[in-house]
């Protein structure tokens, strides 16, 4: 008996993980539905303040100091090879392909991510999404859709610039700090960085974890329990689940996208 | 605001053998009533006894799971949300919490609907905006303040400007005087008793307030255990069932008494505990 119920526990706890993947999707068709019209050029532009130029001071100061820890790291391991010259290569290649977008997702889930889901969740609690239902105004269209598409377009932009202040973190402390020379340095990383695959990559990596926030961060938010348990939890599970999926979807994207070594 | 002559006869909203439950508890069983157009009715009934969840039923804002709910003869229970408009174009509501974007200023909110759904000019919508604040009584520098800057019963008030913004012909009102004072309460029954009157609103009422409900009401729904009974405020307080005029009764009523709760409250003992006084 002990194991047909866990046989039925594991049966409707699997219903329910696809009902809940079903539920994702058709949310994510409706940002896209309700994304077209009316178009809220205003509200966007507010948001990409809120979620992405509100992110700049968090951004810029973690990718210096990853740049600068993985500089130190690099100099000193690279060093014992003889191989300090390369310095440029490891930590650009390092920053571009991977720890760029996956750090720059991780930071913007925590500080952008967690806002949105807090503030969608609030709005479900104090009844003002359906005061906009009450007034036939979409609450997707007006709040949801430009919060996840500001989220998706700034993504990008915020991993670009996290990887540029992370390399000018290594420069510092290899070259600055170190003594080791600074053309050596730029020349091993522009040899080493090839725009197709790592830079387009690291672009499209930042569209698709900044796409993954935006969905959950909303989704989240917009189906929390109507009370202030419901918007602690919405706020938490956004910060916990995007993490993870962050990092398991980048594993694929790597893999698809066939970066070369 | 036009006055149209509200024929009482007619019901206006209409639950037809309505059912509700979430998670598999049910809230509402197979409710029928109606709510007579032009009419006051106060919905009233004890907590969880699903006040609140019928009047989001008859806003369209959640599903039956059973049922029909006619709104001036429009069946909205199987409605898809797009679908919704038109009906919901007669329906305005006040939420308890007066729900407006605190985002947005006053004047903002107010404005809205207007914005979103209309053609006006923003000369127009200014003084359509001022309009109602007067009609509430407040003053049209309100119009600049944020949400979080109003008392309750100002707040309560802008809620109910919105509400009635567009002219609708139904107004569904959750909790209007809760947590209010006695004069905002006077205020809010003045100005739900107007628009009853002078332009023939159909008004539902979820309140816990029995003075208000006595003054305000035409009709109540009381929502008791098991049952709904419908009648005048006069009628179900004199009625002989104590279950039914218990609601209306304001003096305390020693047989609620729960028998299980202790008589005697034990003094709070400052002093501290040895280790065996705290094992008891």
């Amino acid at each position: 008996m002990r194991l047909l119920d866990a046989i039925r526990e594991l049966g409707f706890r699997s219903l329910g993980v696809v009902a809940h993947l079903g539920q994702l999707l058709l949310f994510l068709l409706s940002i896209l539905r309700a994304s077209l019209l009316p178009l809220r050029p205003r509200r966007w532009l507010e948001e990409i303040w809120g979620q992405g130029v509100l992110s700049l001071v968090i951004i810029c100061v973690s990718g210096l100091a990853v740049g600068m820890v993985l500089g130190l790291q690099g100099y000193n391991t690279l060093v014992r090879f003889g191989a300090e010259g390369s310095l440029g290569a490891v930590v650009g290649l390092s920053l571009i392909r991977e720890l760029g977008p996956v750090l720059a997702a991780l930071l913007v889930t925590g500080r952008a991510g967690s806002a949105t889901a807090a503030e969608i969740a609030s709005m479900v609690a104090s009844e003002q999404i359906d005061g906009l239902r009450m007034m036939s105004i979409d609450p997707v269209n007006m709040v949801v859709a430009p919060k996840a598409l500001a989220l998706t377009a700034v993504m990008p932009a915020l991993s670009t610039l996290f990887i540029l202040f992370g390399i000018a973190g290594a420069w510092l402390v290899g070259v600055g700090l170190m003594g080791l020379d600074g053309g050596v340095f730029f020349s091993s990383l522009n040899n080493a960085v090839r725009f197709e695959d790592d830079v387009l990559g690291s672009l499209l990596k930042g569209l698709i974890f900044g796409a993954l926030i935006g969905l959950m961060a909303t989704f989240r938010g917009y189906h929390a329990r109507p009370n202030a348990a419901g918007v602690s939890a919405a706020t938490t599970s956004t910060v916990v689940v995007t993490s993870v999926a962050i990092l398991i979807v980048d594993y694929f994207v790597t893999a698809l996208w066939g970066f070369e070594i | 605001m036009a006055a149209p002559a509200p024929d009482h006869d007619r019901p206006h909203v209409e639950i037809d053998r309505v059912s509700m439950a979430f998670d598999d508890r049910p809230v509402v069983d197979r409710l029928t009533c109606s709510f007579p157009r032009g009419r006051v009715t106060v919905i009233l009934g004890g907590s969880g006894s699903g006040k609140t969840t019928l009047l989001r039923l008859l806003a369209g804002l959640i599903r039956p799971t059973e049922g029909r709910i006619l709104i001036d003869g429009t069946d909205v229970a199987g409605l898809p949300e797009s679908a919704l408009a038109p009906v919901r174009a007669k329906i305005g509501m006040l939420f308890q919490g007066g729900a407006l974007l605190d985002s947005l200023t006053v004047g903002d909110n107010l404005a809205l609907p207007l914005r979103e759904r209309t053609r006006l000019s923003e000369a127009r919508i200014d003084e359509i905006v001022t309009g109602r604040l007067d009609a509430v009584g407040l003053d049209h520098r309100v119009a600049r303040l944020l949400p979080g800057q109003l008392s309750g019963g100002m707040l309560r008030r802008v809620a109910l400007a919105r509400a009635i913004l567009l002219d609708p012909q139904i107004l569904l009102c959750d909790e209007p005087f809760s947590g209010l004072d006695p004069i905002s309460v006077k205020r809010i029954e003045l100005l739900l008793s107007r628009l009853n009157r002078h332009h023939g609103m159909t008004i539902v009422i979820v309140s816990h307030h029995i003075a208000s409900t006595v003054r305000l009401a035409d009709r109540v729904l009381l929502l008791l255990p098991g049952r709904a009974v419908e009648g005048a405020p006069g009628e179900l307080r004199e009625n002989a069932d104590r279950e039914i005029s218990g609601f209306f009764d304001e003096d305390l009523d020693e047989s609620l008494e729960p028998r299980e709760v202790a008589t005697r409250i034990e003094p709070l003992d400052d002093s501290p505990r040895d280790a065996g006084s705290a094992r008891g």
